[in-house]
């Protein structure tokens, strides 16, 4: 699905990802964990290309898009979450989805003007394609209401909502489980299960051992921009490298 | 209550443009003198070009300052076209309107390259070069003395508009085709592109939307709106001169947006119509009507950042977000749930955001 070799970004003489090498399969839940500061969002911002990396090369499902353009990025089937929810808050839930499959849709100013019925028809896919990401994540009973008054995790399943508005293969979830509750941490774990049963490959940043452990199917572990271990859970638990960099010291106590 | 939710839903029927239509329409009638048409129909041009301004900083997001510049580019293009080279009003006209699409479109491509408060300076500075360039650039723009004579639109033997009041139906036929054209625009998926783009372009990117595109659309647009007005204000006014492009027009225009409300699509309307009034009962003032007018603005900031429209529209949201929850409530009454924490909650998140 995707293959990273070699992927290194420097700022001046600070490496944030250093010669990093991965392959996430289809289908499955890759998680990258790693202390604060060890270019796990850097990494993201590498593969949704938000920024073109230094050196290396980022393949999906056989296609070369190193250095490709983020919206472009986003047409081949890459949809990402940010740690921060940014939605528009003053518009209900639901109207804030329909701009998520825009990138499916051809209509130009000339349709706005003459209100063509592709823009119509296009309107009307949109709204439909939201309408079916908001019941994804459980959300239609609120659909209607203004999104500045819904609770933080259920911004957050809109967030998740509206990368799948954008029909995409891959997710990538940044800290999506970051300020909300164990219990709200536990259902949206479910849901990241069900986007996979539902064929769409996830790859998250999460600081929350308990969730990455019990989710993941393949982590990676980075240390100082450099992937210092990559496995199964129990390969990471166990691994004496993962342990004394991030999992025995006291920085995990800060997820 | 429920008379007040009863207007409210009256004011999003079509009835109601159609009354404030008919309004527009019959106010020369009502006006005690011809002045105050000229004022309505200043006012119209002015929205114009504040309908412009929405639709780069109101809906995309991007303050743009240098949109009286490019006021002033419609104005000065119509000028000296019909002046200087004896075109016909309506071809100078339409020149004016392709002048201010492709300056925009060359200024937009430039500044969109920056972010934010960048854009805004760089912007700023734009709308300062167009008026040294009218001020200085005597040969082309008259300089300092202005441009004088500029002929009113061509009414074809059939309507005289250097009469106050055909200007004034003019002028409102062309705001009413400019809002129709923002609402098309607004209500379409380019303008959901659009406030993609204002929330955040990391977000608006990660959704396949072409940043620099659709900005560069959305300025052209804006630009386009302005100029047109732009051309329309030369056409009523009849003389021009460089303090057209100062840039106090155009911090005048956000003052409309914002007491309107920026991005909803009454907003530039209503904001142009009540400062404008507002402006006019205050002149027996004079210059100390800044002391009234200073204070209502800082407190229309804090308590409705929004604009009037903004937070009628988000009261009006609510309500109806409200009655739908009772309305499902009161239908699932059979097993009742904690539905007060959930509530609690979600209002605490929204304070937090």
């Amino acid at each position: 699905m995707l293959k990273i070799d070699n992927l290194t970004k420097r700022f001046g003489g600070l490496a944030a990802v250093n010669n990093v090498s991965i392959e996430f399969e289809a289908n499955k839940i890759n998680a990258i964990i790693g202390p604060n500061g060890a270019g796990k969002s850097t990494f993201f911002n590498l593969v949704a290309g938000a920024m073109p990396p230094t050196e290396g090369r980022i393949e999906y499902q056989g296609m070369d898009i190193t250095g490709m353009a983020c919206d472009r990025i986003a047409r081949l089937g890459i949809a990402r979450t940010f740690q921060t929810t940014n939605l528009f808050e003053e518009s209900t839930v639901l109207d804030n989805l329909i701009v998520g499959h825009r990138l499916r849709t051809q209509s130009r100013l000339w349709d706005v003007i003459i209100n063509s019925k592709r823009l119509r028809d296009e309107e009307k896919k949109c709204r439909a394609r939201a309408q079916e990401v908001l019941d994804f994540v459980g959300l239609s009973h609120i659909g209607h209401r203004i999104t500045a008054d819904i609770s933080q995790e259920e911004k957050k399943r809109v967030a998740f909502a509206l990368a799948l508005a954008t029909d995409p293969e891959l997710v990538l979830l940044d800290e999506p489980a970051g300020g909300i509750n164990p219990e709200e941490t536990e259902n949206l774990a479910g849901l990241i299960r069900k986007m996979v049963e539902h064929g769409v490959t996830v790859c998250l940043i999460e600081h929350k051992m308990d969730m990455i452990m019990s989710l993941a199917d393949k982590i990676m572990v980075l240390d100082h921009g450099e992937k210092i271990a990559e496995g199964t859970p129990d390969e990471i638990r166990n691994n004496p490298v993962v342990i004394e960099a991030y999992l025995g010291s006291d920085d995990d106590a800060a997820a | 209550m429920n008379a007040l939710q009863k207007i409210s839903d009256f004011f999003m029927t079509p009835a109601m443009k159609i009354l404030l239509i008919l309004a527009a329409v019959l106010f020369p009638f009502v006006a005690s003198n011809e002045y105050q048409i000229y004022v309505m129909a200043l006012a119209f041009v002015w929205a114009i070009a504040v309908y412009g301004m929405n639709i780069i900083t109101g809906l995309c997001g991007q303050l743009n300052l240098a949109h009286g510049g490019f006021f002033a580019i419609g104005a000065y293009t119509l000028s000296i076209l019909a002046v200087d080279h004896g075109w016909g009003f309506w071809w100078a006209f339409l020149a004016a309107g392709g002048a201010g699409a492709l300056l925009g479109f060359l200024a937009g491509v430039v500044s969109l390259r920056l972010k934010e408060h960048y854009f805004a300076i760089f912007t700023l500075c734009v709308g300062f070069i167009i008026y040294l360039l009218i001020d200085k650039w005597e040969a082309l723009t008259h300089g300092a003395l202005g441009i004088i004579d500029i002929p009113a639109p061509n009414g074809f033997g059939l309507v005289d508009f250097t009469q106050t009041t055909p200007f004034y139906y003019l002028a409102l036929t062309f705001m009413v085709l400019s809002i129709w054209l923002a609402a098309r625009i607004a209500n379409s998926l380019l303008g959901r592109s659009f406030r993609a783009i204002r929330i955040s372009d990391d977000l608006a990117e990660s959704l396949g939307i072409n940043l620099m595109r659709n900005k560069v659309l959305a300025f052209v647009l804006s630009t386009t709106y302005a100029s047109v007005a732009g051309a329309l204000y030369a056409g009523l006014v009849r003389f021009i001169g460089p303090a057209e492009a100062e840039v106090v027009h155009t911090f005048d225009m956000i003052t409309y947006l914002l007491v309107g409300g920026i991005g909803t699509l009454m907003g530039p309307l209503i904001g142009t119509m009540a400062i404008t009034w507002l402006t006019q009962s205050l002149q027996f003032l004079e210059e100390y009507r800044m002391i009234v007018f200073g204070p209502m603005l800082v407190v229309l900031v804090i308590f409705f950042p929004r604009g009037v429209v903004g937070s009628f529209l988000t009261w009006r949201g609510r309500r109806l977000a409200a009655a739908q929850d009772a309305q499902a409530e009161s239908a699932a009454k059979k097993k009742p749930k904690a539905n007060n924490t959930v509530n609690s909650s979600a209002r605490e998140a929204g304070n937090h955001a």
